[in-house]
């Protein structure tokens, strides 16, 4: 798949509604490789989808097995996973968006001769977060608990389909890519959002180990799987962790310790935290990356820690009082410009 | 002098004022600059601006911690701070035997444990650090990481799971875990089992030395079975709070939290030869039998130094 002659590549892209599948789904198409990127959604995208064909579907439909077979195509990207119900309603609207989705698309996959590759968006959200896990999860290891409910219960079902399409379908390149929580300037999601409070809750007495992905890795990872179409599972982080305090402290925010048995409960500015995230927030969680770059060949361009770094430039500091009075007895000591 | 001192100044009024007020602000810079000086010595305004500039990187979080959470920074200049004057002036701990602890690479030491709270682990961590050191990365039990606070200071003090992929990673990456294979039912143990080793689990941190092929160094520690005396224990309040169980010393909680001070024993803590692993193939770690006798050797060996240490000690609190 790396070498293709002739024609260009045709893509299917689900997802392009949102942020992260329209900007992938406009980069792929200005690929000179790439004869046609297809972009489907229930919804339209939000911004510039530049050269993208638009299709508006909704991937529970049998339609998508049509727009697979007459675009012939041979690559499907997987984006259109949620991690929120969102603007799309409640929870259940989600549920089946992710699961029943993922079950008909790989369905129409399935039935699709010229179908070469897929590539799944998961995330590390699939091993949990408890006390009892091991301090690095590598691809091999299961949760310690199975998620009963939510976002980290789709992925897992959404996970065992694609693993039964990829038995099924042997002559097609699967790979799934478990991504660390994304993190960029421009991203919104719970975690991005819960960083970008002016006051940061935190669980009292607990720190957690956090990786995270920056955005432009995320794309640039995604652009690798579909350029080199290595099969399998990946974790797919930035190097080294950072716990939630050092986080809270790059960011000069304030954190309120609430504790464990409230932080459920809470509703920070009329919203739950959904489980996954507060059961990441209470234990944290760290993956291995070692396959990542032995075996799929990718490097991020952004360790956890310039991740945290670049976003940081993005929210406005809210605390920052202690630092500048530190700053300013130093410059007073050493008679040097305190920065 | 007799005379009050107002009538030598005719019209003087006095006023109650701030106790502090009346001190001039030199006043305050010097007594501020001699305290400074008492604390970080003749140096003192490079060894301050030095403390400054160690806070502010706290403050801004511009410091590094491992893929498991060891805060290498805190644990050196604050936890093992802290703990050291506990381990030279209240335990008196007496180290032997610490060249048989390798100075680089992995390698796993595997202790007896007792005392009610792991105190054992953590002057065994301040001792390793102190003659050799190393940083001893301890495991722990899921209730340890489960705990607010403790789980958080234990990670952050360099502890991880105590599960074989953690034991095998950690070890395979060059680091000196420390194991208590006994558990709770050894911390938890009454005061009359006081050196009588419990069982050793299921030999797991066995397999994982084979696996990785590294020594594993025996310890034994004497002193730590005195320190809180378990005389009794409330099973069925610990199985409402999720504890393993509710310890009753003499002195807790009789004494409430003065009876949290523990006993002051004298400790003899000594690492025994390494049993080596690498002439084993790594297969070989799942033939339960091997790992069966490995794991008796250690432990045999661990129980008769108690044994020899016990007759060697004056008294309990020699």
């Amino acid at each position: 798949m790396a070498e293709r002659t002739g024609p260009g590549r045709v893509l299917l892209v689900t997802g392009v509604s949102r942020d992260l599948g329209r900007r992938f789904a406009r980069a792929a198409a200005r690929h000179p490789n790439v004869e046609r990127v297809i972009g489907v959604d229930v919804a339209p995208p939000r911004g510039d989808i530049g050269k993208v064909g638009f299709v508006r579907a909704d991937i529970r439909n049998p339609v998508i097995a049509k727009v697979i077979a007459k675009e012939e195509v041979d690559t499907v990207v997987h984006l259109s996973v949620i991690s929120t119900p969102g603007s799309t309603g409640g929870r259940s609207t989600m549920k089946e968006l992710n699961v029943i989705g993922t079950m008909q698309l790989l369905a129409a996959c399935q039935t699709a001769p010229s179908l070469k590759q897929v590539v799944v968006k998961s995330t590390t959200h699939v091993y949990g977060a408890s006390s009892r896990d091991p301090a690095m999860f590598t691809e091999s290891m299961e949760p310690r608990r199975n998620p009963s409910t939510g976002y980290a219960r789709d992925v897992a079902d959404i996970e065992s389909y694609v693993r039964g399409f990829a038995r099924r379908r042997p002559d097609v390149a699967v790979t799934l890519l478990r991504c660390a929580n994304v993190l960029g300037p421009r991203v919104a999601s719970p975690i991005a959002e819960h960083f970008r409070r002016p006051v940061v809750p935190n669980v009292l007495g607990f720190d957690p180990r956090l990786q995270f992905l920056h955005e432009q890795d995320l794309y640039g990872v995604l652009a690798h799987a579909v350029r080199t179409g290595v099969p399998g599972t990946f974790n797919v982080a930035g190097d080294g962790v950072l716990t939630h305090s050092q986080v809270a402290r790059r960011l000069q925010r304030l954190t309120v310790p609430i504790p464990e048995p409230m932080f459920g409960l809470a509703r920070f500015g009329g919203k739950e935290y959904p489980a996954e995230l507060r059961a990441l927030l209470t234990y944290g969680r760290g993956v291995d990356t070692t396959r990542m770059r032995s075996l799929l060949g990718f490097e991020p361009r952004f360790t956890t820690e310039e991740t945290v770094v670049d976003f940081a430039e993005s929210v406005t500091p809210s605390a920052n009082r202690a630092d500048r009075a530190l700053a300013a007895l130093e410059s007073r000591l050493t008679g040097a410009p305190g920065d | 002098m007799t005379e009050p001192a107002a009538q030598s100044f005719p019209g003087a009024t006095t006023r109650e004022r701030h106790p502090l007020k009346a001190i001039p602000a030199a006043d305050w810079a010097a007594a501020l600059e001699s305290a400074a000086k008492e604390v970080f010595g003749p140096e003192w305004e490079q060894q301050l601006a030095k403390f400054i500039v160690f806070l502010r990187r706290r403050v801004s979080g511009d410091y590094s911690v491992d893929e498991y959470g060891f805060d290498r920074e805190l644990t050196q200049r604050f936890l093992l701070a802290v703990l050291r004057p506990i381990k030279e002036k209240w335990f008196r701990v007496e180290v032997r035997g610490i060249e048989n602890i390798p100075t680089d690479g992995g390698a796993l030491i595997v202790s007896n444990h007792s005392g009610t709270i792991p105190m054992d682990g953590l002057m065994t961590m301040v001792s390793v650090h102190d003659e050799l050191g190393r940083n001893l990365r301890p495991l722990g039990a899921d209730l340890v990481f489960r705990l607010p606070i403790v789980g958080n200071i234990a990670r952050k003090a360099g502890a991880t799971l105590a599960c074989s992929e953690d034991a095998e990673r950690m070890l395979r990456g060059g680091e000196l875990v420390g194991v208590w294979p006994e558990g709770f039912k050894g911390i938890g143990k009454p005061y009359s089992e006081r050196y009588k080793l419990q069982r050793f689990g299921r030999g797991g941190f066995v397999s994982s030395a084979l696996r990785t092929g590294v020594p594993i160094v025996p310890l034994s520690v004497v002193g730590a079975e005195e320190i809180y005396p378990l005389v009794g224990n409330i099973p069925a309040l610990a199985k409402v709070l999720g504890l393993p169980y509710l310890p009753i010393t003499p002195f807790f909680p009789l004494l409430g939290p003065l009876g949290l001070v523990p006993l002051p024993s004298k400790w003899l803590i000594e690492f025994g030869e390494p049993i080596r692993t690498d002439a084993y193939d790594s297969s070989e770690a799942d033939d339960p039998m091997l790992v069966f006798n490995v794991t008796d050797q250690v432990r045999e060996t661990i129980q008769q130094t108690l044994y020899r240490l016990l007759g060697e000690r004056a008294s309990v609190f020699g």
